[in-house]
């Protein structure tokens, strides 16, 4: 079962990877976007760490509502919105359990990708971060390491999409060929809970 | 209408001067919308390009006289940041809308409307209807 404790370090951990990742995200960014995506999320996830830390919430579902909250007020770009509600409608999802399962996170996270769909207006196959989080969402049932593993492959299989949302659209053609930033962070933000239930040998 | 029942009007650009221009703008071209409240939101809370939730939910919150506020905004995260606020619930005053319209010509439209005396409904229509106009 996984607690608060647990989510927490999920967040801590995603905040570590975004902050190695950072430059990569951006060089990602700025073939395709405005060259901001790395160093947007390592401001918000910095920022999600400061809080979770002085507020110190006691349920997973408050873990992810407060981490939302915190993206949606520093990031300043569309990826603050878009995780925010990922966390926040994940978290809601979650309800005030102490402790919740693999299925139920599943079936939580499901709901939270639900909630990026409507907000963005995108699908599977747009070249966004959708193109990550639906697969992993799909394979958790199998288990952590299926979810990072079907994340990193989405993410991977951006490249040859041609975009259709965001910014990246105005680019037409033009994207096709680049890995979208965004199905590499939620990539990462999927391999990083795969990570944290490995330390704890979920 | 009462000048303390206006509809508030804020405008949420990815830019500062931007943002400031157009409400100067919507004002200037409605003569006699002194009395109309037009808060602009724009850029990041350290003058940076982009997206304040904080600055989006403050400038709502200086216009609100109770009459409701609608809020225009320019591009991808500004469009999704008032989403995400109003999906909240508690961020934005009630009666906070985000209207679908061009920015430099639904702010226009929407702070004649409002000067006016029109109602949020009203405003919402005349700023949409700025679709409409073709300029070729």
């Amino acid at each position: 079962m996984l607690d608060a404790d647990f989510f927490r370090r999920w967040m801590t951990a995603t905040a570590a990877s975004v902050d190695r990742e950072a430059e990569r995200l951006t060089a990602l960014d700025s073939a395709i976007g405005d060259a901001d995506h790395g160093s947007n999320l390592q401001r918000g996830f910095t920022a999600v760490t400061a809080v979770l830390e002085k507020e110190a919430p006691q349920t997973p579902g408050a873990v992810l509502t407060l981490a939302g909250r915190q993206l949606i007020s520093t990031v300043g770009g569309a990826s603050g919105p878009l995780y925010g509600t990922l966390l926040r409608r994940t978290g809601k999802a979650l309800g005030d359990a102490a402790e919740v399962g693999t299925e139920r996170l599943a079936e939580a996270l499901r709901a939270g990708v639900d909630g990026v769909m409507t907000l963005g207006g995108a699908a599977p196959g747009d070249k966004t971060m959708i193109d990550a989080l639906v697969p992993a969402v799909d394979a958790l049932a199998t288990g952590f390491a299926a979810a990072r593993a079907a994340a990193e492959e989405g993410a991977q299989a951006t490249t040859p999409l041609q975009a259709r949302k965001g910014r990246a659209s105005y680019l037409g053609e033009r994207s096709i060929g680049h890995q979208d930033p965004g199905a590499t962070s939620s990539a990462l933000l999927i391999a990083a809970l795969a990570d944290t239930a490995e330390a704890d040998g979920e | 209408m009462s000048e303390d029942r206006a509809v508030g009007i804020v405008l949420v650009s990815h830019s500062a001067e931007v943002a400031a221009s157009v409400a100067a703008l919507a004002k200037g071209l409605s003569g006699g919308a002194a009395a109309v409240p037009v808060a602009p939101a724009g850029g990041t809370g350290d003058g940076g390009l982009g997206t304040s939730a904080e600055l989006i939910a403050a400038a709502a919150a200086s216009v609100d006289r109770g009459a409701g506020v609608a809020v225009l905004t320019d591009l991808g995260s500004a469009v999704l940041t008032v989403k995400a606020l109003l999906a909240e619930g508690d961020e934005l005053p009630d009666g906070t809308r985000l209207v679908d319209a061009p920015f430099v010509e639904g702010a226009v439209a929407a702070v004649v409307t409002a000067a006016a005396g029109g109602d949020l409904d009203a405003v919402e229509a005349a700023a949409a209807e700025a679709y409409a106009y073709r300029k070729v």
